[in-house]
């Protein structure tokens, strides 16, 4: 298998920490400088970046959270002046306001580098036809890979998301062999297929890269079978990069991070103690290259176990597994993020006070729903059924804008959501891992 | 070749370099750019020995050497050629080249040896060998350039620090002078520090570089990366800021 950058990818490990170090205190001189978040935070722990003399020191540093770039919205956290980003994106926060990220050119072409990087190393190449199904728009999946697959020279078609018997149409009429989406997704259009009558094995489908949501390897299986495809997986989030943090090799067995650009650590996200090689936790990326916007100790919240066995594949950098879970209560459906308070907030807009309310994710025909049940109180007592229905559209129609995914509102019988010591159980997902 | 970890040199009191780090490999270009006062020369002759550091690593060759003396690292294969070229100026242009070459006479190496070495010089810079009975003092810049730079490689180094070699000359002799040092990496496998005022030059020559700032690294990138750095070009590469809101 080719290996797109093998002067960095198989970089022997004792020459890849002194690029690390090199890399990590220029960020933080920059970081320093530029962005008062971090400046603040670095007086108010009494370190300045000379403290930072080896890769080991970086625990000494204090962490980043989705929340510090909620109180720096929109571009406070930026290390370089806006005239030097080219490009905008953001994810969806905790509440109301997105996170908002940004690149310069330079990040663009590193960006289109990396994910250059695992779409080589999933045996996509020049003579691939490469759809994405991801959405375009503020979301980095769709850019991301657009980017990298141009940079290899495959022949790109934006589909963007949704319109599943269009994407299958073009899917055999131009012959696509590198499918990229969510997972979820490819199950989809396995499904409208089948109901269709279309094998896919007929088409020349042969290599899908999926991320944007966990999986399991149980649904890889489902889909490499259904399919009749090759699925890797790939991680990435927003606030560090979009996809191209990590990529899978041939082996697929773990993701390659991308350690010239991300340092990772593994802490125990209750007590934020670094914990040593190979066990379980949050995992928290440093970005060494980055320029619009540097993130130093940034939690990702996803669980998972970083793997420094030597590769079969011949690269060096560290593996990190699929990830296993959240440490914190953000949901992924359809691809998106979802955060419980941000439905919370509305429904707080729209009544006032903060009704009793659960949220019930399924994953019903591959596709994922959302309903949400709410309790009627006094405030939201309607006696006609009129009304009852305009405050269910309108609070359906908020959260779909909100959250940029259709949901289902469901008004309940008071307290008929179970509680436990008093508080109702938020969250209940009902899909299988 | 050489790596340099979280070195700190002082001039007095002054803080010149703040925990520097950075690394050569075997063969390769890298320059340094930054303002006047960066610290771009400190770090050469830090390396160098001549401003020795106060702290930090300095690893040439597998061998520490943060703490050896000048003459020693020169032994070892490191040779420095100053900003301001510091010829000998009453001495000849020969004189010049041998005394670059005076470790090796010390060693007993045998003056067969040197001599080719001297043939060496002579056809990178073949204006050197006309020279060669003129006093150093009467060379043009150009000319004391290349005399400083072959000086230098007389002691046949593996990692040659280069400061401003096109300070004050005319573009075509830099031209000639850059295309001296492509060819030194090329044909003889030579490592190379350079440090320029002229970033755009000094950018597309090396393969890498490090930017600086008050005595802090704050990149490291390649070239192709810097040359697109915004940052960079505004402060080094003389270009003009586009006036677009700003925050």
């Amino acid at each position: 298998m080719e290996i797109w950058d093998s002067t960095h990818e198989c970089m022997p490990r004792e020459e890849l920490a002194q690029l690390q170090l090199e890399r990590l205190q220029a960020t933080l001189n920059r970081a320093y400088k530029n962005v008062t978040c971090y400046r603040r935070k670095f007086d108010e722990m009494g370190i300045i970046p000379e403290d930072i003399q080896s890769l080991d020191d970086l625990r000494r540093l204090p962490f980043t959270a989705k929340e510090d770039m909620r109180l720096n919205y929109p571009y406070g956290m930026f290390a370089v002046p806006l005239r030097e980003v080219v490009r905008i994106h953001s994810s969806s926060g905790t509440t109301g306001k997105p996170t908002v990220v940004g690149y310069t050119r330079n990040d663009i072409k590193t960006w289109s580098h990396l994910v250059a990087r695992f779409l080589t190393s999933a045996g996509v190449s020049s003579d691939d036809v490469v759809q994405i199904t991801f959405g375009y728009g503020m979301f980095t999946g769709a850019f991301g890979l657009h980017y990298g697959a141009e940079l290899i020279g495959a022949s790109v078609i934006p589909m963007g998301g949704g319109n599943t018997e269009k994407q299958i149409m073009i899917m055999q009429d131009y012959r696509t062999t590198a499918l990229v989406g969510t997972p979820s997704y490819a199950l989809t259009l396995v499904d409208r297929m089948e109901k269709s009558g279309i094998d896919p094995k007929s088409m020349q489908l042969r290599v899908g890269l999926f991320g944007g949501e966990p999986w399991s390897e149980e649904m890889r299986r489902e889909i490499e079978q259904r399919l009749g495809i090759i699925a890797t997986d790939n991680y990435g989030l927003s606030e560090v990069m979009g996809p191209g943090v990590a990529g899978e090799c041939h082996g697929r067995c773990g993701m390659h991070i991308f350690e010239d650009h991300f340092l990772p650590e593994i802490i125990n996200p209750e007590t934020g103690e670094v914990l040593p090689p190979g066990e379980v936790g949050e995992l928290v990326l440093t970005t060494l290259t980055k320029e619009a916007l540097p993130v130093i100790r940034y939690r990702t919240r996803d669980i998972t176990r970083l793997i420094y066995e030597p590769c079969s594949c011949g690269r060096t950098l560290v593996r990190m597994e699929k990830t296993r879970g959240r440490s914190d209560d953000m949901l992924i459906i359809k691809g998106v993020n979802v955060f419980p308070t941000q439905i919370e907030e509305v429904l707080f807009q729209v009544e006032g006070c903060e009704p009793h309310y659960q949220l019930v994710v399924d994953r019903i025909d591959n596709v994922d729903t959302l309903e949400v049940l709410v309790e009627v109180n006094e405030t939201i007592f309607f006696d006609e059924m009129k009304k009852q229905r305009a405050f269910v559209s309108q609070v359906e129609k908020r959260l779909a804008s909100m959250l940029n995914i259709g949901c289902r509102v469901k008004l309940v019988e008071p307290a008929s959501i179970p509680r436990h010591e008093g508080k109702a159980q938020r969250v209940i997902d009902r899909r299988k891992r | 070749m050489l790596k340099v970890k979280n070195i700190n040199t002082y001039y007095g009191q002054v803080h010149a370099l703040k925990n520097v780090s950075l690394h050569l490999k075997q063969g390769e270009i890298v320059t340094l750019i930054g303002a006047n006062g960066a610290g771009k020369t400190t770090i050469l002759n830090s390396l160098s020995a001549v401003t020795p550091v106060r702290n930090g690593e300095i690893v040439f060759a597998g061998e520490p050497i943060h703490s050896l003396a000048p003459e020693r690292i020169v032994e070892l294969g490191i040779s420095q050629v100053p900003e301001g070229r510091q010829v000998f100026k009453p001495l000849t242009v020969e004189d010049n080249l041998e005394l670059g070459a005076y470790l090796r006479y010390r060693r007993r190496e045998g003056r067969a040896k040197i001599r080719a070495s001297l043939d060496e010089i002579y056809q990178l810079f073949p204006r050197l060998r006309e020279r060669r009975r003129q006093l150093a003092g009467t060379l043009s810049g150009g000319e004391q350039q290349m005399l400083a730079i072959g000086r230098a490689l007389m002691a046949r180094p593996k990692l040659l620090l280069l400061d401003e070699p096109s300070m004050g000359l005319a573009p075509l002799v830099v031209q000639e002078i850059f295309a001296v040092i492509a060819a030194l990496t090329r044909d003889m496998g030579t490592t190379v520090l350079l440090v320029e005022q002229n970033a755009k030059a000094a950018l597309k020559l090396a393969s890498r570089g490090y930017v600086l700032e008050t005595g802090k690294v704050i990149l490291e990138e390649s070239s192709a990366e810097l040359l697109g750095n915004k940052e960079v070009q505004r402060a080094y590469l003389g270009k003009e800021k586009k006036e677009i809101w700003e925050r």
